[in-house]
């Protein structure tokens, strides 16, 4: 009686999650597969077929773009890796109180403005007639107008930007549960501060690492917006891609394929990230 | 005695803003002792630790090891090991990795500190373990493991920062005598800190008492107990009742008080006799005191008085009966006698205690 109730609310309570997942994640994308295996013989024929899939192999733009995505995405991540460990070094181990939570806020509140807004502000400062472009030939350093936006290292400062916060918040989750005294025993038995950093804070921080780079890998793969207002028509993005298909060519079978492929790139370099760093998904994401 | 001293503090201080930790403290420990700091918690027992270990630097004053002055010197180039409160044992390593640390730092080659890693695990008593990890092991297998990993180094001096703290009663009571064994087995200087003191009696061949940054008195067990230098270390260091009182005569280092609650009692004051009519406290030891169920007067019993069963604490060997006087109220504690003719009191008995001024410790105290 009382586990039949128990099983009952078990249920309720399950609902929510098992239809967010069906209804919006599982449907739509098996809509998206049928769509992405039929071919248009016609108007209004279809086959079924890999021929979406064979366009996107046989159109180097294509899967140059898709390479490119994915390099520049997996360089994104360790850069944003490189600037975002120290800085969470620096509010985990090296403040306390009221310091703390107030870098930890300022790290923050650049996100209570969208993401279009920010990405302006990038515009604003990069464009030929912006503040750095003003700033270098005030002081004599250039001669003419420079322009910074409309390339991949524009691309590149703006994905970091919009991404560190995910890689700094698991970052000093773990480096805050690190104990200092085992930092201290490192130091007292003789160690370096690099090899510190290698034997004892990096093995600890290993899981907040990993789930801030799937974070930050996955969010710069599918990310849209940056991309294309800092990249402009030179630094092509695979999901400009995509949304061409979808609204410009109203190709909606290519660009299901193009949805398809690039969940499986995330998945199998976040896989192959995991399988190289000796993690688990479970270990990385439970904490 | 300066030249075969492993570790000398002179003049030590450590000042945090307005707050002094460690006020000048000076000290020696020979090669291969137990030195103990006893103190309670805040007194900068710990900061004067971390200090001799380099990670705090002091304020003023010089530290040697082995002749040395180690003040800028860092923790990872002085010649000490510290085992940590909480051991600090790496997780992220096997118990072979955590002791070959400190090896490998010194590029000591692979081979080597397999067999070193080896032959320390089987000194501490725990021979074949390299391969299990930290988790899997017994509090007590910690400790030694963490010992281990401070002695595969040699260290001139060990630290130990109350590294019993964590463990329970019994295993406590087990590692205090392992402690000393593998102090002897290692011949190593220790020094440890603790609020215990009890395991600062047990282990040490001296014992300073620290207290509000200072120390109060530097000795062996027995001296801190029987002779202690000030009313602080007669309060700290073992069981004593304490009596607070005006002084009422004075004979030779014998001095009489009284109350507030008009009990007179003496006892025998060591440093310096305070003046009748002064503020004075005399501490007795629970077993100083005798127990009669006749009356007790006359001068061979001096200190006699009745008293009326509160309480009696039944431990075993250490069994206490709480006596409270009839006319003021106030209670005081006595170690029952080992014999077994005292176990029979239940409250409400009248019993008469009596007990040598020579064995009571009388202190002026500091007027306010």
């Amino acid at each position: 009686m009382v586990s039949d109730r128990s099983k009952l609310g078990f249920y309720l309570l399950l609902m929510p999650l098992l239809l967010w997942l069906v209804i919006l994640i599982i449907l739509p994308h098996i809509g998206l597969f049928v769509v992405s295996i039929s071919e248009k013989v016609g108007v209004r024929e279809y086959e079924m077929g890999f021929g979406n899939y064979a366009v996107f192999f046989n159109e180097p733009l294509y899967w140059r773009t898709f390479a490119r995505t994915a390099f520049m995405s997996i360089f994104t991540t360790v850069l944003t890796l490189l600037l975002g460990f120290p800085i969470a070094y620096y509010i985990a181990k090296l403040t306390r109180g009221r310091t703390k939570t107030t870098l930890f806020l300022m790290c923050l509140i650049p996100f209570w403005v969208s993401e279009l807004v920010r990405t302006f502000g990038w515009m604003i400062l990069l464009r030929e007639t912006g503040v750095l472009s003003n700033f270098l030939q005030n002081i004599g350093l250039v001669e003419g107008p420079v322009e910074f936006l409309y390339n991949d290292a524009a691309i590149m400062v703006g994905l970091v930007y919009t991404s560190i916060l995910f890689m700094i918040v698991p970052l000093v989750t773990t480096l805050d549960s690190l104990d200092d005294s085992l930092i201290e025993a490192g130091y007292d038995l003789g160690g370096s501060g690099l090899s510190i950093l290698r034997e004892i804070v990096i093995p600890h921080a290993m899981p907040g690492i990993v789930s801030g780079c799937i974070v930050v890998f996955m969010l710069s793969l599918g990310n849209y917006l940056t991309p294309i207002l800092l990249g402009g028509k030179d630094s092509l993005w695979f999901t400009d891609l995509i949304y061409t298909q979808f609204i410009t060519r109203f190709n909606w079978e290519l660009g299901s394929a193009f949805g398809f492929l690039l969940l499986g790139l995330s998945s199998a370099v976040v896989l192959l990230g995991l399988r190289l760093s000796r993690q688990s998904l479970a270990d990385t994401m439970g904490r | 005695m300066t030249s075969t001293a492993d570790l000398v503090c002179r003049d030590l201080t450590k000042d945090f803003g307005d707050f002094r930790a460690v006020d000048h403290v000076s000290f020696e420990v020979p090669q291969g002792s137990f030195f103990s700091i006893l103190g309670p918690s805040g007194c900068g027992k710990t900061t004067l630790l971390r200090m001799i270990a380099g990670f705090q630097f002091p304020t003023s004053g010089d530290l040697l090891i082995k002749g040395k002055s180690m003040i800028d010197v860092g923790p990872n180039k002085r010649p000490v090991s510290m085992v940590f409160q909480h051991l600090a044992l790496f997780p992220m390593m096997n118990i072979g990795k955590n002791i070959g640390f400190g090896l490998r730092q010194r590029g000591v080659p692979a081979s080597e500190i397999k067999t070193r890693v080896g032959r320390v695990l089987e000194r501490v008593g725990l021979p074949g373990i390299e391969d299990r990890q930290v988790d899997q092991l017994s509090g007590g297998q910690k400790q030694r493991v963490a010992i281990a990993r401070c002695m595969v180094l040699e260290p001139d001096v060990l630290l130990l920062d109350e590294p019993l703290g964590a463990l329970d009663l019994k295993l406590r009571e087990h590692m205090k005598i392992e402690l000393k064994t593998l102090q002897a087995e290692f011949d190593t200087t220790f020094v440890y800190i603790t609020h215990d003191q009890s395991e600062a009696l047990v282990m040490s061949d001296n014992i300073a008492v620290m207290n509000k940054g200072q120390f109060d008195q530097v000795g062996t067990a027995k001296e801190l107990y029987y002779e202690p230098a000030n009313a602080f270390v007669a309060g700290f260091v073992g069981d004593a009742n304490r009596f607070e009182g005006k002084v009422t005569a004075v004979n030779g280092q014998i001095v009489s008080i009284v109350t507030a609650g008009g009990v007179e009692l003496s006892g025998q004051a060591i440093t310096s006799v305070p003046a009748i009519g002064q503020r004075a406290q005399i501490f007795v030891r629970p077993e100083a005191i005798e127990l009669s169920t006749t009356p007790l007067h006359g001068a061979e019993n001096p200190n006699a008085s009745e008293r009326i069963v509160d309480s009696v604490l039944f431990n075993g060997a250490n069994s206490m009966v709480i006596l409270r006087d009839p006319k003021s109220g106030e209670t005081i504690q006595v170690t029952l006698p080992q014999t077994g003719v005292f176990l029979g009191l239940t409250k409400g008995e009248t019993v008469y205690a009596s007990w040598n001024p020579t064995q009571a410790r009388c202190f002026e105290m500091a007027a306010h």
